[in-house]
């Protein structure tokens, strides 16, 4: 038998998972796809006392677009489900294209949007996109519900400002701007590994090609995903010429603080950020081919 | 809630209903309770695909769920595949095209490419090869595995 020994509860509604929180605290452990927590209970490196498993809750599960063109998922809504889903195809294009990168399709097929939310490992893609998109988190708790913004939420390696007693429910995404352009780039030694280093650009672009707003999230570079501020600034207001682009990567590189692990040393993170940022600004230029080459 | 519950599923068209402990996993409860020890256990923590299994008719890997979960589910295993003694085209062209030598991983590169061609009909290559990406062989080599997937795509 491979996860220590705990209690089991397979809530059905929304209410009673939150109950079973406010009961348990951070005894508790939510199971949503469990691509995440169960290899951490195989290993015994997590051992919840108690394990709250919300697969049951269906309306944790939706997609829906209201009036302003805002999209909102639910939590527990499953990663594949979200890739196939024409209303996010047509109206999400970023989104979509992405979750292929999230992780080899088995993973995809039972893993949830809310899962990589909450479990915040700085390399994954999900929090980098929110943060990019500027979505917003619906918390609820057994006394009450908080909506967080994704500059607010991540705060350190796997840490967020969820509330043991809180279950996300809800990603919300501001309405897409017909205007923005944007690119997503990221290095992975496997298709479906998580990113050594990866970046998401949207811009603004006018109709004289100045980019009169430019994001840049870099994810694979710290504790969470970041946007480098100073990067930003400097493609805002210009036109995006080969001069402009070159300085980004050295700017980029400078902005970031990566650590060294296993995976990468944070002196090659830094190096190759400044290039994937690059990358992602030239792909939302539609100057390079293809949106995601490893 | 008690540390043992009972499940009813299907597995391969038939039905069972078992009690187990509510932290077995659904790869251990196919294996040591249902002896079904065609789905294999490499890694047991979502990298090495060798437990993939259809839950639902969607190709998961077993190891990273609970067997209380898939209480109510339909499963399909390596062992759903052949009829009788006849091979599934897929099983006849992996042997075909000596897609496997120890066979340890061939039950989840099996059950990945069911469910992969039954959502792709007609891959290309590059698509066939970035779906067997979450699956480890660490002898034959993926370039027999590929070949015969696609002699399978072509109807064997």
């Amino acid at each position: 038998m491979k996860p220590a020994p705990f209690e089991y509860f397979a809530p059905t509604d929304i209410t009673e998972a939150l109950d079973l929180l406010a009961r348990y605290g951070d005894e508790a452990k939510i199971l949503a796809g469990g691509q995440s927590l169960m290899p951490l209970m195989n290993m015994r490196l997590a051992r919840p006392h108690v394990l709250i498993d919300i697969n049951r809750i269906r309306a944790l599960s939706h997609i829906s677009l209201d009036a302003n063109g805002a999209l909102a998922i639910g939590a527990l809504t499953r990663q594949r489900a979200i890739e196939r889903a024409s209303l996010v195809q047509t109206h999400y294009p970023l989104l979509s294209a992405v979750m292929p990168s999230l992780g080899h399709f088995q993973i995809r097929n039972r893993g949830t949007i809310g899962g990589s939310i909450v479990h915040a490992d700085p390399a994954a893609e999900l929090p980098a996109l929110c943060l990019a998109l500027e979505a917003e988190f619906v918390l609820r708790s057994a006394v009450g519900q908080r909506t967080v913004n994704a500059a607010d939420f991540f705060r350190t390696y796997l840490t967020t400002a969820i509330e043991p007693v809180e279950m996300l429910v809800d990603i919300r995404f501001p309405p897409w701007q017909a205007q923005w352009r944007w690119g997503f780039q990221e290095i992975c030694r496997r298709e479906g590994d998580f990113a050594l280093v990866g970046a998401v650009a949207v811009l603004r672009m006018d109709d004289d090609a100045v980019c009169q707003a430019a994001r840049l999230t870099m994810f694979g570079v710290g504790g969470t995903p970041v946007r480098p501020q100073r990067a930003e600034e400097l493609l805002s207001g210009q036109r995006l010429e080969r001069r402009v682009l070159d300085q980004l990567a050295s700017v980029v590189a400078a902005e970031l603080e990566p650590d060294s692990d296993i995976h990468a040393s944070a002196e090659y993170r830094r190096e190759v950020g400044g290039v994937v940022a690059r990358r992602a600004v030239e792909i939302a230029l539609g100057n390079a081919r293809g949106h995601n080459e490893r | 809630m008690t540390a043992k519950q009972t499940i009813q599923l299907t597995v391969n068209g038939r039905a069972y209903e078992e009690t187990v402990e509510v932290r077995m996993t659904l790869a251990d409860f196919l294996r040591d309770e249902l002896n079904l020890t065609g789905t294999h256990l490499g890694c047991e923590h979502g990298i090495c695909g060798a437990c993939t299994i259809l839950f639902d008719g969607e190709a998961v890997r077993s190891c990273l769920l609970l067997a209380v979960q898939a209480d109510g589910a339909n499963l399909m295993t390596v062992e759903g595949l052949a009829q009788g003694e006849g091979l599934h085209p897929l099983q006849r062209a992996f042997h075909e095209n000596h897609a496997l030598q120890c066979g340890f991983c061939t039950p989840g590169f099996l059950m990945t490419a069911v469910a992969f061609l039954q959502e792709t009909p007609s891959p290309t290559e590059a698509q066939l090869r970035e779906a067997i990406s979450g699956n480890i062989c660490r002898c034959t080599g993926y370039a027999p595995i590929v070949q015969a997937i696609l002699q399978a795509r072509r109807g064997g």
